[in-house]
């Protein structure tokens, strides 16, 4: 194929970098299209559709409890509101301010049969818990020989960038997680879909983290069912179908991949085929691998830095079993190998440009 | 004029005093009592009778008074969406670093958490500096990559966006300092709510076994972010908190009680008998961060009786104008020199450019050995580059 290179986007603007300020966010939110078969519905934005998640499991499940810093208040981004006042103090409850303890305190809940949902308020101060999560929580079921399991256990967690967050507000940690069999983890799109997969990842037998992209609690809004509906997790969907190449990504990252495979379509005809992977571990690589066998040509992107992000391993993955579809290399578009800058953000992100360009280029190849 | 006036109530005998002294000069040292301290493992604790120089006197009003305005500033600056993300003001709490600075000697150093604002001034950073970083510009000092949380000076290590994780980095630094033999003690601090990490008593049993000059310094604002203390800590003694590490309960709003205990810690620490724990009793007026109005988990009633009864400044300035140390003139000019001080680093700090995008990848390593840094650009390579001046390493 042959494009015309219609913009000349791509020569260095010097002013770039306060250009790129002026945007208050570096995505447009592609609302979800749900068949009304679903029941009755309700505008909810993302926090809210995770609230009612919780509401429900805390309805329905009376051996189950929400806690972490602050959840008793609402949380940070009200995820929790109002739930201690339905459910009372003993099941929804503040912490000390101790993520390590939260977390190893949640599997000791989980073991011993509690629905054990906790808050660690940004995902950038999970690390201290990450001994938890790692060696106990995911290890607890192999090394016991399956007489004891934390499944029980989900473990909540707002990440990646909001617009000024910096250094340790920003970060997407998913990929430290992804290397350790036996969590599985999770990171939804919209509203719509964060509601779903909570309630999977609650109820699946299995430690989850739900990563929670903070930038759109508020912005995110759909028509959420008022009932109770689970998404699976492990499957990818395929959001727009498309010929020329595969567009990767999950969370935020999704809608900026929306709009430009809107902009390739536009500009240069290019047909996008996009997949939201929603579940990083364990990830769907028959949805994926089936894509790029039809495209010939992927891009996996995401916010998390390029050397060991998650994206390394789809793209192994992909080049193992795709090599003889594969009509160029395949390519990431992700933040830096950089602390998450303070100053740099609208130019760290792997924003719709960037993500252009690299279409532009393996079409071209 | 006699060196020492002590004073108590304002009875009629001392009003009439102090205007008689009024009209003619101030007095060049005063002597003061303090809230008793109170002491975990320890037999005698700092002395409650301090006295005070007119030219200290001077010198602890005109930092408080700065931290204070910085402080306002920051908050202002932060409406206006001038300082983006995350703004932890310090107003209601500069007694604790005033008082701890004033007896710190070159080779003393201190680590904090992100109320850091007032600590940055302290240690040397120009009003400018603080406030410039907050605006992400580049004469923050930290070049505006730190943003809000993150600033450093010599002798301050940071400025730290994790709670907890300073505190062990202190009995790190306190560790060095007594390797190196210089003799400097290193004041690691935390608040109430961080008190809770596990991480703290780790630092504690290491800096105990090793009997590290180390000062563990709680500052009890009595909440971390909504949860008042009482509700997140089984204990809120947190003198008391190091076990086999003696500790003292100061009155943070006192700027000379926590020097007197400062002093004592300093003391202590270089006499070889290893660490302290220090709790300042104190209060933060604003919310946790400039999103938190921080009226829904205590009442306004509440701010409002601290700042008319213990407030660290007015409370300062009744005492040495009482004891006739200072006269009220010279405190006006002051506020008004700190005013016009602040206004113009404001106006600097609004005006001042952004570092350019070169600096994006720089400082990651001290020598990469590869230099292009790794991510995605349609634009052009960055080039890894080496911008700061370790200020830690010679
Ligand atoms: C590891 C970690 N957990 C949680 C937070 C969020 N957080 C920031 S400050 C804070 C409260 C800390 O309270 P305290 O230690 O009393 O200090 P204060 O804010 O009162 O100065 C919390 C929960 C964080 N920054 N890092
Ligand atoms: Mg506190």
């Amino acid at each position: 194929m042959n494009i015309v290179n219609k913009f000349s986007l791509f020569n260095v603007p010097k002013y770039i970098s306060s250009r790129l300020k002026r945007y208050s966010s570096h995505f447009v939110y592609h609302p979800e299209q749900i068949s009304n078969e679903i029941g009755k519905t309700t505008k909810k934005n993302m926090y809210q559709a995770i609230n009612s998640a919780l509401d429900l499991v805390l309805n329905k499940d009376p051996n189950s409890v929400v806690f972490g810093e602050d959840v008793g208040f609402g949380g940070v981004f009200r995820c929790t509101m109002g739930l201690r006042d339905r459910y009372g103090k003993d099941r929804v409850f503040n912490t000390p301010l101790c993520e390590q303890g939260i977390v190893g305190f949640g599997i000791g809940l989980a073991v011993a049969g509690t629905t054990a949902i906790a808050e660690i308020q940004f995902a950038d101060y999970m690390y201290p818990a990450f001994d938890q999560l790692v060696n106990e929580a995911a290890k607890y079921r192999y090394r016991s020989g399956n007489l004891f399991d934390c499944g029980k256990l989900t473990v909540r967690t707002p990440c990646s960038a909001v617009g000024h967050g910096a250094l340790y507000h920003s970060q997407s940690p998913e990929s430290f997680y992804a290397h350790s069999p036996g969590l599985k983890i999770v990171m939804p799109r919209s509203a719509y879909k964060s509601k779903g997969l909570l309630l999977s990842c609650v109820r699946d037998p299995n430690p989850c983290i739900f990563f929670e992209p903070k930038i759109m609690y508020r912005i995110a809004v759909d028509e959420v069912p008022d009932d109770d509906y689970e998404l699976p997790l492990g499957k990818a969907d395929v959001l727009v179908k498309g010929r020329d190449i595969t567009l990767i990504g999950w969370g935020t990252q999704v809608h900026v991949l929306l709009e430009v495979a809107e902009m390739a379509q536009k500009e240069y005809g290019i047909s996008c085929e996009i997949i939201d992977l929603v579940t990083i571990l364990p990830w769907d690589k028959q949805t994926v691998t089936n894509s790029v066998k039809k495209t010939g040509r992927a891009i996996v992107s995401h916010e998390a830095p390029l050397t060991g992000g998650f994206g390394a391993e789809i793209t192994a993955s992909i080049q193992e079993e795709c090599f003889l579809h594969l009509e160029s290399p395949i390519r990431r578009v992700t933040g830096y190998d950089t602390p998450f800058p303070h100053v740099f953000e609208p130019f760290y992100l792997p924003n719709k440009w960037k993500c252009l360009q690299a279409i532009k280029e393996l079409v071209n190849y | 004029m006699n060196g020492s006036s002590v004073l108590r109530k304002h009875n009629f005998k001392n009003v009439l005093s102090i205007l008689e002294n009024r009209l003619f000069s101030t007095t060049s040292e005063a002597t003061f009592e303090t809230k008793p301290f109170k002491l975990h493992h320890l037999e005698n604790g700092p002395s409650t009778t301090v006295t005070l120089s007119s030219e200290d006197a001077l010198k602890y009003y005109k930092q408080m008074q700065t931290i204070r305005r910085i402080e306002t500033a920051a908050g202002n600056l932060y409406k206006e969406k001038i300082v983006r993300g995350f703004c932890h003001l310090y107003s209601g709490q500069e007694a604790c670093a005033v008082g701890m600075k004033a007896v710190f000697r070159d080779t003393d150093s201190i680590i904090t958490a992100y109320r850091a604002h007032g600590w940055t001034y302290l240690m040397g950073i120009e009003p400018f500096g603080v406030l410039s970083e907050l605006t992400g510009r580049k004469s923050g000092n930290a070049r505006g990559k730190g943003g809000s949380m993150h600033m450093y000076a010599k002798n301050f290590y940071g400025g730290n966006g994790i709670v907890g994780a300073q505190v062990p980095l202190g009995a790190g630094i306190a560790f060095a300092a007594k390797y190196y033999g210089n003799g400097g003690v290193c004041f690691s601090l935390y608040g109430d709510g961080a008190a809770n990490q596990g991480q703290v008593f780790e630092a504690y049993n290491m800096a105990k076994l090793w009997d590290l000059p180390c000062v563990f310094v709680c500052e009890n604002n009595g909440y971390g972010m909504g949860t008042s203390s009482e509700r997140s800590s089984a204990s809120v003694a947190y003198y008391t908190r190091g076990d086999y590490i003696p500790g003292i309960w100061v009155d943070g709003m006192d700027v000379l009680a926590v020097r007197e205990a400062s002093r004592f810690a300093i003391d202590y620490c270089t006499n070889g008998k290893g660490p302290l724990v220090l709790e300042t009793a104190t209060y933060r007026y604003s919310g946790h961060s400039m999103s938190d109005p921080g009226t829904s988990y205590r009442t306004r009633d509440e701010i409002q009786e601290v700042r008319q009864t213990r407030d660290p400044i007015t409370s300062f300035k009744e005492k040495i104008i009482g004891a006739n140390l200072v006269n009220i003139d010279t405190l006006k000019a002051i506020d008004k020199e700190v005013k016009a001080q602040i206004d113009e680093a404001v106006k600097k700090a609004k005006s001042d450019t952004e570092i350019g995008l070169s600096e994006l990848p720089g400082d990651i390593y001290s020598n990469p050995l590869e230099t292009i840094v790794r991510g995605v650009t349609p634009f052009k390579n960055l080039e890894h580059i080496r911008v700061g001046p370790a200020v830690n390493l010679k």
